[in-house]
């Protein structure tokens, strides 16, 4: 029972990891406007959004088959408050790290529409902090780290994740590349002082 | 341009002595929305919205501001009242304040008219105080919205309209408006209604401009004949070729004399009276390349803020300029008139809008110098055959 | 119901062009533009929720 434990945490911890690389890539690809990997925009966005929810669901099951493994001796504290473990606390720690991010990312999107778009907007640019914490929490923690198959995982994951902002730095990915920026005239921003 | 020529009519430019207009009179609110609402007074920043309608609107406790921002290069009216008469320009404050239990007034303007403001706030007892705030000069720092935004200390750009201006507790009247009003409350909706016309009563200040002999503001009643009104500032300098009227958001009608400037008589042209902005096109001046100017003008003043005018806009002025240089190219004028009606009714102000109106009345008003430019002439300078 | 357009939010990202092709067209810039007024008829009422859902931007509203 205790193996099984063992191996579903591990197991579901790098199924997230490359949840989190789809989701990752996804979410720069709809910020493309063209339909990216074949797919339609709004299945872009749809797919990004449902890959994200899957991945929460396999990080949560990674997180309970720790608490219950009596070998990772993890604390109910150690899940929500980084680097505060005994057992390798700083790459522990990117995982709780890690998993606190993506809960910061998933609730803020899920109630976007009463937070509004800066708010939303500025909480989802931690995204690019928390796919690189997922991705060195796995690497340094855990009995696989080292295994010829985990960096194979790990190497593919980057490439994605480096591809799809190469894709995105690119002339060509916005799908008008002539399209003028939107931003406030300069003269037409706040200068005024009060006369009286 | 803020000088003040011969009146037609002598209402808001008649106490420019030290006569005064008088004491103003204690109201109350509903005495102030009816006297708005029978007097027939519209909004004179160019929407012409019912003054009364907004009054009702408002919730108590909302913030009046009087708007003299001005942003139109072709008009002057505003700053002239401002110099002018800013008694009744105050007083008209008072009263929309009254009428909407306010609690705090504003008055927005461009940064030269306010220094001389101040002495005259100093020697008034207003029951509401007034701030002054410096409008940016720039074309859509006027637009009600953006003047919300700018008296709250950010940017004077237009905001989304899903929710009225009334109804997030802001009154903004433009200048003129308030300064009709003030003299309302004076002399009473029926004497109001002695000028104008039985739809659209009362006098309007016009900036006339262009080719006249003595451009500057005169004042009028709706449906003041277009002559009359180009000879209150000097006549026409020159034979006319068109005029435009409604400013850069309005639209050219031909020099015809006998035209009245009221809405329903300029509708027609898909032109209105908007903010009294009148400039004369004299006959060796080209009407196309005048408007490949404006419309030129109006895509640099674009606030930023919306796609379809950050884009359109300069496209538009792009095509009308290749026009305005007598391009070759068959479909411009056709391009032209698909730009004005897809920017059209999308952004967050009248921005879009009015530059395509002004676009569309240039394709009318033009047709034969369009015909012209494509063959690689111009009527402007070879003079009509 | 009507479908209304924050226009200072828009980024013309595509999205309620694809949900709702009914209503809604693309202009040279890849703005929605309506095509026959912004009354969302009854049957639409769905794909112009999921329209408004999944706006990137927060910039699509159904309002009465």
């Amino acid at each position: 029972m205790t193996d099984a434990l063992w191996y579903f945490a591990r197991g579901s911890g790098v199924v997230s990891l490359l949840l989190l690389t789809v989701v990752v890539a996804l979410g720069i690809g709809s910020r493309s406007g063209r339909p990216a990997f074949g797919l339609p925009r709004f299945a872009v966005s749809l797919l990004h959004r449902n890959a994200a929810l899957l991945a929460i669901v396999f990080l949560v099951g990674h997180v309970l088959s720790l608490l219950f493994d009596p070998y990772a001796q993890l604390r109910l504290l150690d899940t929500v408050l980084p680097f505060a473990g005994h057992y390798r606390p700083v790459w522990q720690g990117l995982g709780t790290l890690g998993f606190d991010l993506l809960v910061a990312l998933v609730g803020t999107s899920l109630l976007r529409h009463r937070l509004g778009a800066r708010v939303w907007r500025t909480v989802h640019w931690l995204a690019y902090l928390c796919w690189p914490v997922a991705l060195l929490h796995g690497l340094g923690t855990g009995t696989d780290n080292g295994t010829w198959w985990l960096w194979a995982i790990s190497i593919a994951c980057v490439v994605v994740v480096v591809a799809a902002l190469a894709w995105r730095i690119s002339p060509n990915f916005s799908r008008f590349p002539a399209r003028a920026d939107r931003a406030v005239a300069p003269r037409l921003r706040p200068h005024l002082e009060e006369v009286k | 341009m803020t000088s003040v020529v011969e009146q037609v009519e002598r209402r808001l430019l008649a106490g420019t002595g030290a006569a005064g207009p008088g004491r103003l009179p204690v109201l109350d609110p509903s005495q102030i929305i009816g006297m708005a609402r029978d007097a027939g007074l519209t909004g004179r920043g160019g929407a012409g919205f019912p003054v009364w309608r907004k009054l009702t609107a408002v919730a108590p406790g909302s913030v009046v501001i009087a708007n003299g921002a001005e942003g139109e290069p072709a008009s002057g009216k505003d700053r002239a009242l401002l110099a002018y008469q800013p008694d009744l320009v105050l007083d008209g404050l008072q009263l929309i304040g009254m009428a909407a239990r306010a609690g705090t007034a504003h008055l927005y303007a461009p940064k030269a008219a306010l220094a001389p403001l101040r002495a005259v706030l100093a020697a008034r007892h207003d029951r509401l105080p007034v701030t002054l705030h410096a409008a940016p000069d720039a074309f859509v720092s006027g637009e009600e919205t953006a003047v919300v935004s700018a008296i709250g200390g950010r940017a004077a750009v237009p905001s989304d309209k899903r929710i009225r201006t009334v109804d997030k507790g802001f009154l903004v009247q433009n200048v003129e408006t308030l300064a009709h009003l003030a003299l309302i409350a004076r002399h009473g909706p029926g004497w109001f209604r002695t000028a104008g016309t039985a739809d659209e009563p009362g006098t309007f200040l016009a900036t006339v401009s262009g080719a006249v002999r003595r451009p500057g503001v005169v004042e009028a009643g709706y449906g003041v004949r277009l002559g009359e009104l180009i000879a209150a500032a000097g006549g026409p300098a020159a034979e006319l070729r068109a005029v435009l009227i409604g400013g850069y958001h309005g639209g050219w009608v031909p020099a015809d004399p006998a035209l009245p400037v009221s809405r329903r008589a300029l509708e027609p042209y898909g032109a209105a009276p908007g903010a009294g902005v009148i400039v004369a096109l004299p006959r060796n001046a080209c009407g196309l390349s005048e408007t490949a100017r404006i419309v030129g003008y109006l895509a640099d003043q674009v606030a930023g803020q919306c796609g379809p005018c950050v884009n359109g806009l300069p496209r538009m002025a792009g095509t009308l300029a290749d026009l305005a240089a007598r391009r070759p190219e068959p479909g411009l004028a056709a391009e032209a008139q698909r730009l004005a009606r897809l920017v059209s009714g999308r952004g967050a102000c009248r921005h879009p809008d009015g530059t395509a109106r002004l676009v569309l009345s240039a394709m009318r008003a033009f047709e034969a110098d369009v015909a012209a430019h494509l063959n690689g002439r111009c009527l402007a300078v070879e003079g009509p055959r | 119901m009507r479908l209304h357009i924050d226009w200072t939010a828009c980024d013309g990202r595509g999205v309620c062009t694809e949900l709702l092709t009914e209503m809604l067209t693309e202009d040279d810039w890849g703005f929605p533009v309506l095509r026959n007024g912004d009354t969302v008829p009854p049957p639409l009422d769905g794909a112009a929720r999921r329209a408004v859902d999944r706006c990137p931007m927060l910039a699509l509203r159904l309002v009465t």
